[in-house]
């Protein structure tokens, strides 16, 4: 009984332990990795040392990790902690407070339901790699990830100021026209796979299509893939969604933010993205299935911590591609976005659902 | 034969016809894989690059084209205007004979001579103190072009006039003489007034 709560305790910490920090190194990776794109040099000023004699070495290792900009991160906490946290006379001093942490909150949970590896067997448990073992996991991780938008909603309306409620409103009708195509092109897989349950899901993706083809999702719902990844970037409300924010135009919701609440709202962006990437690779991707490797090649508890590993290369290559993509395209402009949520994705998914379940059927 | 504002005419119109897109271009999705190719090469290259300089290799190929500045700085053209310093004779008295033309043509009214006399008759007069106020100096070379004796230039090749303080950028006749003689955090000797001796003596201490 209380070995089962220390457990599920462990795996919430490493869990929250994995995507905090995977969200912290992104504004590393977005300064760098934007830089190296465009023939700079990116960010490598930021570093410190210690005054002591002894600690030669540790400066020596400061200076060089600050050379790489990897003290950056530390130097905006620094920044964003002792910043004046200013809420406007005209704004709701509770509601402003409330917003920043309902984002994050509904961003972090929604990671409960991911499963990041097979299950272990250690002292004669079994200890599925997953936070919350749910049936219905999909419909809570949609439904989470939907609610951290009242976050940002809040944040608009709350902020006593035309401009971030136009940016709590655009927030609001984005996801409307998002939400639905996100959720309507799972339906495919959810067909396919006859499941909600997550690691069920990735259990599935194992096998090999034609002896061959690794039956990702990717392979049996590809246009669902494309759906689902451009519905959730701009579930991310960033470039080339991030019609909320619009720095040149509207600055957007969290302009009457400042301080650690702004920096909230930014964690907030780089977590929804660690989670899409996550969601990708779990129902798209195999989750921590390695193609071609023989279920038996290895005891189960290695390949189970080989699985960890592949879950997390996929979740990176994943970032990596969106900061890609953040890095690639303009924004679109509010009536294109609309056009691509309403007029293209949702007839797209709808048709993805006709097609995937005749196809179902001739299959079978 | 078409005047000049029918062929503004054509062009404009021209200019207004949308290009219809082609199919391929409109489903968006090839553009952007084209998009993602050219930033994915340059993101490789630059990386490989990047880790390739770690190790002495591939030096001469550069991965990023910025200059660190302070620690690095760009070489400029031997014409662009940078700080100014006042010109000596052989023996460390300044070339300028305080004929104020400088001065008065000065636009930002950012240069205050006192001459004083020469020995020399045929030079007459001498500048016993000289200041420069960059702070309000407005780059444009007028004082250069205007000197008679070619006793002003604007070739030192410095542009690191960043300051503290007002004080920080004001050019005292000392350091227009000897540029770079001044640490950034002394204040300035402003309106000090020197004699030839003077002079002579600072040349000799370097
Ligand atoms: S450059 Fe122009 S503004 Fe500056 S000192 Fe010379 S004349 Fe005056
Ligand atoms: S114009 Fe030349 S000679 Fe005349 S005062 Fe200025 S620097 Fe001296």
């Amino acid at each position: 009984m209380w070995i089962d709560l220390v457990i599920k305790f462990a795996l919430a910490g490493i869990v929250l332990f994995a995507v905090l920090n995977l969200a912290g190194i992104q504004t590393w990776v977005e300064r760098k990795q934007s830089a190296v794109m465009q023939d700079r040099v990116g960010a490598n000023r930021a570093y410190f040392t210690l005054p002591w004699w002894w600690a030669a070495p540790i400066n020596w290792l400061l200076r060089k990790i600050g050379g790489l900009g990897l003290l950056h991160p530390l130097a905006d906490v620094i920044k964003l902690l002792t910043k004046e946290d200013f809420v406007p006379a005209s704004g709701s001093r509770l509601l402003h407070w409330l917003a920043p942490w309902i984002s994050v909150f509904f961003a972090l949970v929604a990671f409960a339901a991911i499963p990041f590896g097979d299950s272990l067997h250690l002292f004669g448990r079994t200890i599925e790699l997953q936070v919350a073992h749910l049936d219905a996991a999909l419909l809570y991780v949609l439904a989470l990830a939907s609610i951290g938008i009242y976050g940002v909603i809040l944040a608009g309306l709350a902020s006593g100021n035309n401009l971030a409620t136009l940016g709590g409103l655009r927030a609001a009708s984005q996801m409307f026209a998002y939400e639905i195509a996100l959720g309507v092109s799972l339906i495919g897989v959810i067909l396919w796979y006859g499941t909600l349950d997550l690691q069920e899901i990735i259990r599935r993706q194992g096998d090999l299509l034609g002896g061959w083809l690794p039956a990702w999702g990717v392979c049996v719902q590809p246009l669902g893939c494309v759906i689902f990844m451009t519905a959730a970037l701009a579930e991310t409300k960033r470039i080339p969604f991030d019609l909320p924010e619009g720095e040149p135009e509207i600055i957007g919701y969290f302009v009457e933010y400042s301080g650690m609440k702004f920096g909230l709202f930014f964690l907030t962006d780089f977590v929804e993205t660690v989670l899409v990437a996550a969601l990708t690779t779990v129902l798209f991707f195999g989750g921590w299935q390695i193609p071609w490797l023989a279920p038996g090649a290895f005891s189960p508890n290695v390949m189970a911590l080989l699985g960890v590993g592949a879950f997390t290369l996929k979740v990176c290559v994943f970032l990596w591609l969106f900061m890609a993509i953040r890095w690639t395209l303009p924004r679109f402009r509010y009536d294109q976005l609309m056009r691509l949520g309403w007029k293209i994705l949702f007839p797209l998914s709808l048709a993805n659902i006709g097609a995937t379940g005749v196809l179902r059927v001739l299959v079978r | 034969m078409a005047t000049l504002s029918d062929q503004l005419l054509h062009r404009i119109r021209e200019a207004h016809r949308r290009r219809t897109l082609s199919w391929w271009e409109r489903i968006y999705l090839p553009a952007i894989a084209q998009g993602l190719w050219v930033t994915s090469v340059h993101f490789w290259r630059n990386l490989f690059l990047h880790l390739a300089h770690r190790v002495g290799l591939f030096r001469r190929i550069p991965a990023a084209v910025t200059v660190q500045y302070p620690d690095e700085q760009r070489p400029t053209a031997p014409r662009l205007r940078t700080r100014h310093r006042l010109m000596q004779r052989e023996d460390g008295t300044p070339r300028c004979v305080g004929c104020m033309l400088c001065e008065t043509v000065c636009p930002a009214k950012c240069i205050y001579i006192v001459p004083g006399e020469h020995p020399d008759p045929s030079v007459e007069k001498y500048a016993r103190s000289f200041d420069l106020d960059l702070g309000k100096c407005v780059y444009c070379g007028y004082c250069v072009e205007v000197c008679p004796e070619d006793a002003i230039r604007m070739d030192t090749q410095r542009h690191d006039i960043a300051a503290f303080s007002r004080d920080g950028m004001w050019l005292d006749i000392i350091e227009l003489l000897h540029p770079g003689s001044r640490k950034h955090t002394d204040p300035p000797k402003k309106f000090i007034q020197l004699e030839l001796e003077d002079f002579r003596r600072l040349k000799q201490s370097g």
